[in-house]
């Protein structure tokens, strides 16, 4: 048995160590963790059922690995007991059975760069053949070698001057590697880009705002398009059948103030569906339009099948930082089922085909105004998580509200443009919980209440659990069924990452980030 | 590792009567008052002209360029600290303030390198006139003040330069940051303001004695309270009855029946003329 193992190890570099079938059928072998949500649908589900309800309050700290600069974010991938992560232009292996490094890579910091309105954080890497893919904050894809960590090839994407960056982990689907950019609050244009994984040639690119002569370029009054936003700044989702990439728009810039861009300005606050082959826009959804909240539609989309209306469909399902609820048709977009899953003052609900109707007085004002959510939203970039045992979606909640304000904005290369502000309210007015949803609907099964709003994101596991952290640094489980609290764990740094489970030796772990640290934990 | 029950950690100094300073407003239209009596006091203060650091421009330039990371009021935001404070970590003085705006903080804060030499300053006069007021008379007298203070018992709760007890807010620096028109009324209706993040809590186990204080610490899981003798106690959420936060609640009585007018005023003198360290 041992040998038949050491032989497979030999023999699969020579057909590429990571195919993309293997990804596609991630299924097939729940110990390893091959693309950021674990499956292109976005589940950040693991099929492991090792650990369980029942011996969870068993958990302990196995390794733990620390970065030399924080905060981590990231999303590790886990391939055959190797772990691969990232932090700001650095990534490393590491051996999963005791956390020591097998290769660092790094790639220095231009000193000009500046990052405008997010962290200098990375949230994973990508794999796909004997590859590893690594955005970089100063704008660049790099292909590592798998085995060595040695630069393959490095592809610049944009200039970083203009405000653009790279926090995303890359997408890596059939052939090519997907990524979006940040830098929405520097008004930036904001685009998707696929690259050739074997040469790092640009295979096409989608401009999140159109053109002159392209549709929907009429949504954006005067120039205003040119310094639109509309960045990119989190990973898609992917239907390897219908060959479509999934990705959330970000907010429009200036952010707090649309006097100077009337029209609904798309394709912010949206998510569009773009062929995996071409680039080419099938289909768009948009959430908010016109947002003056800074309300980034930058979300894993979550993929499913199910039954609506009596028909078996193919959804997409959205937890929107505008604090409602979308479940679409993936082949059309059609708008199918949507409602509020936290506190909300800005929409007194949503029509048939899912456009917000309009409270007044919810918009940012001279002189403020209290809205909820705040702008960081009912939710944000980490993931919900999609259970396919219990057919619920989990997401990471953000009860808060803040008093937005309008300023004036003036656009000037490489510095903020954003139009405005918030006050948030007072720490003890604001508060967070992990809801279940039903996924079909969005209506809710159970809470679990948190002390603070919700900053990471939420791992299901076929073991029957929910784990997440939080804000404080508790890293815990919950019953996937009740949302009982079962397991709880202080890692003394503050929890905004991703949580992922794998196996080594044939026993299955646990892995979070929280601050600068790596924690690994197991039975 | 599971904590069980109450652990009393630390034990009490002392039994006299205690009192806890508050300030900070917490409610939305409070923060709105705060934002609108500040503007009207910095363009009284700071009329625009010549080579004077001008607050009110640099205001505008704060919320232009600063409000996205540290709030539109400096109060702290998603990604940058409050700046509402009489002492800036990493600004010890205005000339450390303006070279930081200047140059930023690798890796998280940007440079503001697109800033005049005229725009940086008044930046620096704004973001300090957030953490700091004037020096102005009060009336009263300081040295009569300090007695009353002592009088009052009121080191049996606060440090002032170093003495006293620990149980509620430090007020070596309560004059650089309050006005005597805040002070006194923290006097008079200790509720009418409580210090940022300030909560009186009460807690009920599963098995044991109901516990009141000032909530120290807590997450989702556990709760670290400070009862008045300065003890702390650590309790798991999942193992009380209750827990009560009484937002409206301070253990500082009022001093409106235990002093004079006078003596009020002459108090308030004294807590004015505590401007910490220059």
């Amino acid at each position: 048995m041992k040998w038949i193992g050491v032989l497979l190890l030999l023999a699969a570099p020579a057909f590429g160590q990571v195919p993309y079938e293997r990804i596609v059928n991630a299924d097939k072998e729940p110990g390893n963790w091959l693309t950021y949500s674990r499956n292109y649908e976005g589940h950040r589900y693991s099929p492991l059922g090792e650990i369980t309800t029942a011996n969870v309050t068993d958990l302990k700290v196995k390794w733990a690995f620390q970065f030399q600069d924080g905060p981590i974010e990231v999303s590790p991938i886990a391939v055959d007991g190797i772990l691969y992560v990232t932090g700001s232009n650095t990534a490393a292996a590491l051996d999963a059975r005791t956390g020591r490094t097998l290769w660092v890579w790094r790639r220095p910091i231009p000193s000009d760069y500046r990052n405008i309105g997010f962290p200098r954080t990375s949230r994973g890497p990508a794999v796909l053949d004997d590859k590893l893919f690594v955005a970089t904050l100063d704008c660049y894809l790099v292909a590592l070698d798998l085995k060595s960590g040695i630069e393959r090839w490095a592809t610049k994407v944009a200039d970083y001057k203009s405000g653009y960056g790279m926090t995303m982990a890359p997408l890596a689907i059939t052939g090519k590697v997907v990524v979006g950019i940040s830098g929405g609050e520097a008004g930036i244009r904001g685009f998707v880009d696929a690259y050739e994984a074997k040469t790092g040639k640009q295979a096409w690119r989608f401009w999140t705002i159109p053109g002159p002569g392209e549709a929907g370029h009429e949504t954006w009054s005067g120039d205003s398009w040119k310094t639109g936003g509309g960045a990119t700044w989190v990973t898609g989702s992917y239907d390897p059948e219908l060959k479509l990439v999934y990705w959330g728009v970000g907010n429009p810039g200036p952010d707090w103030n649309g006097d100077v861009r009337a029209g609904d300005n798309l394709y912010t606050c949206s998510l569009v569906a773009l062929d995996g082959d071409t680039g080419r826009l099938r289909w768009y959804f948009q959430f908010t339009p016109h947002d003056t909240h800074d309300w980034d539609a930058t979300h894993v989309p979550v993929l499913f099948d199910g039954e609506i209306g009596g028909r078996q469909r193919k959804l997409v399902a959205i937890a929107n930082r505008n604090a409602f609820y979308y479940v679409l048709d993936r082949s059309s977009g059609q708008f199918l089922a949507g409602r509020a899953y936290a506190k909300q003052t800005w929409a007194h609900g949503l029509d048939a085909k899912g456009r917000p109707i309009r409270a007044p007085d919810s918009e940012p004002t001279e002189k403020g105004a209290l809205i909820w959510p705040n702008l960081n939203g009912a939710t944000i970039w980490f993931s919900p998580s999609y259970n396919p045992q219990t057919g619920l979606l989990y997401v990471a909640v953000r009860e808060i509200g803040a008093i937005y304000f309008k300023r004036e904005a003036e656009y000037k290369e490489g510095t903020f443009y954003a139009g405005g502000g918030e006050n948030e309210l007072p720490a003890d007015d604001a508060s967070g919980a992990i809801r279940a949803l039903n996924a079909r609907t969005g209506e809710m099964r159970w809470e679990f209440k948190l002390h603070s709003p919700a900053g990471a994101s939420v791992l299901s596991t076929a073991g029957g659990l929910v784990f997440s952290g939080t804000d404080e640094g508790n890293f815990y489980a919950l019953d996937a069924r009740t949302g009982k609290p079962l397991w709880d764990f202080q890692t003394g740094g503050s929890i905004s990452s991703n949580p992922i489970s794998f196996t080594m030796d044939g026993r299955q772990y646990v892995a979070i980030t929280a601050d600068r640290v790596l924690y690994v934990f197991g039975l | 590792m599971p904590m069980r029950g109450v652990i009393l950690i630390a034990v009490a100094l002392t039994t006299l009567p205690c009192s806890v300073f508050r300030w900070a407003g917490r409610s939305p239209e409070a923060t709105e008052l705060r934002q609108e009596d500040r503007t009207a006091k910095l363009v009284a203060e700071h009329p625009a002209q010549g080579e004077t650091p001008d607050a009110v421009a640099g205001k505008e330039l704060f919320e232009m360029h600063c409000a996205v990371c540290h709030g539109i009021e400096g109060r702290g935001g998603g990604r940058g600290p409050n700046l509402n404070r009489v002492h800036l970590e990493h600004a010890s003085d205005d000339a450390a303030l303006k070279s930081l705006i200047e140059n930023g903080i690798p890796p998280e804060m940007p440079e503001a390198w697109y800033l005049s030499e005229k725009d940086a300053k008044n930046l620096v006069a704004y973001v300090r006139s957030l953490g700091t007021i004037p020096a102005e008379p009060v009336p009263g007298d300081a040295t009569l003040g300090a007695r009353i203070y002592a009088k009052g018992g009121c080191a049996n709760c606060h440090i002032v330069a170093g003495e006293g007890t620990g149980f509620g807010p430090e007020l070596t620096e309560v004059g650089a940051r309050r006005s005597a028109e805040y002070l006194l009324e923290c006097l008079v209706k200790p509720s009418t303001h409580l210090p940022e993040g300030f909560l009186w809590v009460e807690a009920t186990p599963a098995s044991g004695e109901t516990l009141r204080g000032i909530r120290v610490n807590e997450d989702t899981f556990s709760i670290q309270i400070k009862d008045s003798s300065g003890g702390f106690h650590s309790l798991r959420k999942q193992q009380l009855k209750e827990l009560r936060k009484l937002r409206d609640e301070t253990p500082m009585p009022s001093y409106e029946q235990i002093f004079s007018p006078a003596e009020l005023q002459d108090l308030v003198a004294y807590l004015a003329s505590q401007r910490g360290k220059p």
